[in-house]
């Protein structure tokens, strides 16, 4: 059985889209088969992000209608032996998903796959409902800013209250705490939100901090994941948070403003 | 000096005659090791009961000729199991010298007019159980948009209280962490509910229907710190836990 996750975060722009690409390709890295679903019915971004947008003939409410079954609406990544995505309906919205479809896609993508990761769309309603209902762990992906904490917050309450997991009586949701577009220098000017306020607002176990970074708009642009790029401190930054997902203790990094070196200090040189 | 000086004329006293209801213990036989134990086995059904109960201990019941009963141990059996000996009621001279060696009064053997106790489950001793509603208690941290209500009772939180989250109680509400939400206390109109938070950080306050809201408590010299908040008269009291 697969272990479902959720990348959520109620409030939009903030980053699933990328944290799933990103996380879906890490594990694939590390050898572990995934499948990364877009639950964005309506407004599908993933298969851009994931660099497949070409190559999508069904997708997701295909399947739940079934009009095609899952093995034709799968896509392979082209890069990653065992990655694959289920893109989301561009000409339908969220009603064409039904938690009994859902269900179902949910259960059969979980006997082939080791992750399945769904990545929500923004809001509280039926999409992102649906996306968080079936799982096991969610990753709550927040920008350090109090309207993005607030939505989080209450993200983590239906999470708490109205998954399946939760109506059952199982154990609860295991929750993690992704902090993106985090930005040291504007955080020391009191202009961003710390870590640790957010972590102390959240009280929720802390997967990773993501730096605000040109890596991330220019992966998105590519259709390359993030964490792709190891050059980039955003993509490390990502593999650190993969590793601690799977239970490595791993420091975090890209807390603190960075010290220019001793010929950038001489030179001057590019961010 | 005279206006100093008792009256020694006024009566100092009066003597009163009065019908007490009192428990009498009649010993049916000499068996001691029995009485113990029924007496133990009574004590669990109706602990209330035995309690420093007065008790007249009845000896006439006794069948005349058996053993004698041992008087002192017998009132210590009693007082054992929450009996206090007041008195003893015989007619044999045996047991009215033993009492007053022990110092305990005789009583005549009784007429004929007594009914039989019953302690039986619903022991006439006990007071009505009061309605006790226990305590609603949550352990995990309450979030913006989740609101909790503890009927007829007390509210404790464990967890942090998210900005957004309502907190309401019937009774008390104590949050053992930081209370960033909003809590209302006493929402049946119970002024003396109260309100306890390790971290005053609310957006509103509520004490049966007494409330302030986060613009007037920022403006307290406790906020953020550990407080407890009361009604006096119309008045939310804030002060230090």
């Amino acid at each position: 059985m697969a272990k479902i996750l959720v990348v959520t975060s109620g409030k939009g722009g903030v980053g699933k889209t990328t944290t799933s690409a990103a996380i879906g390709t890490g594990l694939a890295l590390r050898g572990h088969k995934t499948v990364v679903v877009d639950f964005d019915v309506g407004l599908r971004n993933l298969d851009l992000i994931m660099g497949c947008e070409r190559r999508v003939v069904y997708d997701f409410v295909n399947v739940i209608n079934g009009d095609a079954t899952l093995g034709q609406a799968l896509i392979k990544d082209k890069r990653l032996e065992n990655l694959y995505v289920l893109a989301a309906s561009q000409t339908r919205d969220k009603d064409a998903l039904t938690q009994e479809g859902v269900g179902k896609v949910i259960d059969e993508l979980s006997q082939n796959f080791e992750y399945v990761i769904c990545d929500s769309p923004a809001g509280i309603e039926k999409g992102a409902h649906l996306a968080m209902y079936f799982a096991d762990e969610a990753i709550v992906v927040t920008n350090p800013e109090v309207s993005s904490v607030r939505d989080s917050d209450r993200m983590l309450g239906l999470l708490a209250s109205k998954s399946r997991r939760a109506e059952n009586g199982q154990e609860p949701i295991k929750e993690h705490l992704l902090l993106t577009r985090y930005n040291p220098e504007r955080v020391n000017k009191g202009e961003m939100l710390g870590v640790e306020d957010v972590e102390e607002i959240l009280s929720i176990r802390l997967l990773g901090v993501i730096p605000e970074s040109q890596a991330v708009l220019k992966a998105s642009n590519q259709g390359i994941p993030v964490i792709l790029d190891d050059q980039s401190d955003a993509g490390q930054a990502y593999s650190d948070a993969v590793d601690r997902l799977l239970g490595k203790e791993v420091a975090h990094r890209f807390l603190d403003v960075k010290k220019p070196g001793f010929l950038q200090r001489l030179f001057g040189g590019r961010e | 000096m005279s206006q100093a000086e008792p009256d020694t004329q006024a009566p100092a006293f009066q003597l009163k005659g009065s019908m007490l209801a009192i428990t009498v213990l009649e010993l049916v036989r000499n068996d001691l090791d029995s009485l113990d134990r029924q007496l133990a086995a009574k004590v669990e059904q109706a602990p209330d009961f035995f309690n420093n109960t007065p008790l007249v201990l009845g000896l006439d019941k006794l069948p005349e000729g058996g053993l004698e009963v041992d008087l002192q141990a017998l009132v210590e059996l009693c007082r054992k199991h929450g009996l206090l000996t007041l008195a003893v009621r015989t007619g044999q001279a045996a047991y009215i010298q033993a009492a007053g060696h022990l110092d305990i009064p005789v009583l005549p053997p009784s007429g004929a007019r007594e009914r039989k106790l019953d302690l039986g489950g619903k022991a006439p001793a006990k007071p009505a159980e009061p309605q006790y509603r226990p305590s609603r208690v949550i352990t995990t941290p309450i979030r913006g948009g989740q609101q909790i209500y503890a009927q007829g009772g007390d509210l404790i939180v464990i967890a942090p209280v998210s900005p957004g989250a309502e907190l309401l109680a019937d009774g008390n509400i104590h949050v053992y962490g930081p209370l960033r939400g909003r809590a209302l206390a006493g929402i049946k109109g119970d002024t003396n509910a109260r309100i306890f938070c390790q971290q005053l950080a609310a957006e509103m306050v509520s004490i049966a229907g007494h409330y302030k809201v986060a613009e007037d408590l920022r403006r307290e010299p406790l906020w953020a710190e550990a407080v407890k908040i009361g009604l006096t008269g119309d008045v939310l009291n804030i002060t230090r836990l």
